[in-house]
């Protein structure tokens, strides 16, 4: 058989196009990223000349001590990380003690609590509402924006709730038989046996932490000391010169003459990038069952 | 479960319930600790926001108490209707949305269909892993790429040029004409493989015996996917229209506020940035939140006529 007649064999015209249109897909989708990653890498006064690719022609790391001199994005990283970490903590316990207490049949308010969180995720008031209620919360200007306005979300307590219910209630009423009451029946058999789902939300949480933006601008703008390093990157992409005073302590000159708002933007972007693509890989698994999960129950 | 009916039945007859509701309770003492403050919590942040809604009605001014306001009616309204920046915005969140329902549907079925017909797993397994990374990048991040890919400077005009298609580069981000076609395309290149998910699990809950009948029935490839797999996640597609009709004419503004500029606010300004730069930041709250209002009224009406419409012709609904 000649390789001709196996590659025949194998693969039909039907195939040649499915894979044909995935690489595209699979192109399309990274090359953005390792362009921007190369302009990232490469000295700024080369990169204007353009046509860089996936490869950066004039190897620095310049752009990236250029943006950690920069005031506002240390900070950023310390909120940045601190709201990730918080808001997804709290966001956990709550979903899952919600989630517990209304998988329980036998609990009186189950109905009500059920009905009451489904229904937050048709009512909304808008933004002008919302802004007027953290305003009179006096939680303008606070780290608290970050973390208690979001905090209970019906739909992450539904996917965590239809997990519950696929583990058997004798393991909860065995428990209750030796002794255990209800806190610890979640602490010590809901919790350890709703990882996967737990993980799932934890990713959905921290991801939405991670990358909001949108409360900075609104609540937090003028505090500085609170801005997060999605807000920094935000400033930066959205103005068309840099702001030089946001440098603090180089000297001046060396600061003009070094920058290109081209690189600085693509290394911030890298900075606000990298811990997502850390982690995701490891945590696939999870949010693909997370999703299925919810996908079925909604 | 079976316990729990027993428990029930056994319950003392109605006389005592009142009784023994605090009783009752009194046992489930932790499952109440546990549920009533996030209660309290979705309270304050989800309904207590919907107080705000008398503002439209009101001259509303910060500082003074709810009965020192001056009602107005519906004059918010009528001043919203008259302005013709709404009807602007309206025609741009609408056809947007549009865009984004159409090719937010139709791409990421075709790709979970193609994908679906990789029978390496390592192949499938790794265009499946890149196509979701950028559902995880912020939207700051992806605007901030697509721009840089659409810059004068850019890979699309580096191509374009190379390929002799374009004679000089042009500013994609400064044309309005093709703000909500790079927006949708901005849109579908984030979302399209997280998408794809549900209908690969939809495929994936397919009997594969259907798949046997119809090769036994002499069904070539694309036969198979017209007559088996796509029926197969039927429910589930109608079921997500349904949801994202009823999400038309909220589609967010972030993507909008990101890659929008100065030059384009003809074509990018949406309901809810219009909200933003003409309620808030103007300190018109009545205004803004009579914008919110019909925002709300007009989503739930579509979800409505959706659900109904679809419960007419396929049988399947949300409710």
């Amino acid at each position: 058989m000649t390789i001709r007649q196996m590659l025949s064999a194998r693969w039909s015209l039907f195939d040649i196009v499915v894979y044909v249109v995935l690489a595209f897909v699979t192109v399309i989708t990274l090359y953005p990223f390792l362009n921007v990653l190369a302009i990232s890498l490469n000295d700024s006064t080369d990169s204007v000349r353009g046509g860089l690719t996936i490869f950066p022609r004039q190897f620095t790391l310049n752009n990236y001590e250029t943006i950690f001199a920069f005031s506002g994005l240390i900070t950023g990283l310390k909120i940045s990380v601190l709201r990730t970490v918080v808001g997804t903590l709290l966001g956990l316990i709550a979903a899952s003690m919600l989630a517990f207490t209304i998988s329980r049949v036998e609990f009186q308010a189950r109905r009500f609590v059920s009905t009451f969180l489904a229904m937050t995720m048709y009512v909304s008031g808008g933004l002008i509402p919302f802004y007027i209620l953290i305003r009179d919360l006096n939680m303008m200007g606070t780290f608290a924006v970050y973390v208690l306005p979001g905090l209970v979300s019906a739909f992450n307590v539904f996917i965590i709730r239809s997990f519950i219910d696929g583990i058997p209630f004798a393991l909860q009423e065995s428990a209750k038989l030796d002794g255990a009451n209800d806190w610890t029946i979640y602490w010590r058999v809901i919790l350890p046996l709703t990882k996967p789902a737990l993980a799932t939300i934890a990713l959905f949480l921290a991801v939405g932490q991670w990358n909001a933006w949108f409360d900075t601008y609104l609540y937090n703008g003028m505090a500085h000391h609170l801005t997060t390093l999605q807000f920094e990157l935000m400033k930066v992409l959205q103005s068309t010169q840099l702001n030089v005073d946001q440098f603090r302590g180089q000297n001046m000159n060396e600061v003009m003459r070094r920058i290109s708002p081209e690189s600085v933007r693509m290394a911030i972007t890298i900075v606000v990038t990298v811990p997502i693509l850390v982690v995701y890989p490891f945590l696939q698994r999870y949010f693909v069952q997370g999703m299925t999960l919810g996908a079925v129950k909604a | 479960m079976t316990n729990v009916t027993a428990r029930v039945s056994t319950d003392p007859p109605k006389k005592i319930k009142q009784g023994s509701f605090f009783r009752v309770m009194a046992q489930q003492k932790y499952l109440y600790f546990m549920s009533i403050p996030f209660v309290i919590w979705a309270f304050v942040f989800s309904y207590l926001p919907l107080w705000g809604w008398t503002m439209a009605f009101q001259k509303f001014r910060p500082g003074r108490g709810f009965f020192e306001q001056e009602w107005v009616g519906f004059d918010n309204f009528r001043m919203l209707f008259e302005d013709p920046m709404f009807y602007q915005v309206l025609r741009n969140t609408l056809a947007m949305s549009v865009l984004g329902l159409i090719a937010g549907f139709t791409v990421p079925i075709l790709f979970a269909i193609l994908l679906n017909e990789v029978r390496q797993m390592a192949v499938k397994r790794f265009v499946q892993t890149i196509s979701y990374l950028p559902h995880f990048v912020s939207w700051v991040v992806v605007a901030g790429i697509v721009s840089k890919m659409l810059a004068t400077d850019g890979t699309v005009n580096d191509l374009l040029l190379s390929l002799g298609l374009i004679d000089e580069p042009i500013q994609y981000l400064a044309k309005g004409n093709l703000f909500w076609f790079i927006v949708t395309g901005a849109e579908l290149w984030k979302e399209m493989g997280w998408n794809a998910i549900i209908y690969l699990a939809a495929i994936a809950g397919i009997s594969p015996e259907l798949y046997e009948a119809a090769k036994v029935d002499g069904a070539n490839r694309i036969q198979q996917i017209w007559h088996v797999t796509l029926p197969g996640i039927r429910t589930t597609f109608i079921i997500l229209l349904i949801m994202s009709i009823g999400h038309l004419i909220s589609i967010g503004f972030e993507k909008q506020f990101l890659l929008g500029n100065t030059l384009v606010s003809d074509y990018s300004q949406v309901l809810d940035l219009y909200a933003l730069n003409y309620g808030l930041s103007m300190g018109r709250f009545s205004f803004g939140t009579a914008i919110n209002m019909f925002n709300s009224a007009i989503s739930i009406a579509l979800l409505l006529a959706a659900n109904g419409i679809f419960k007419r012709m396929t049988k399947e609904s949300i409710f």
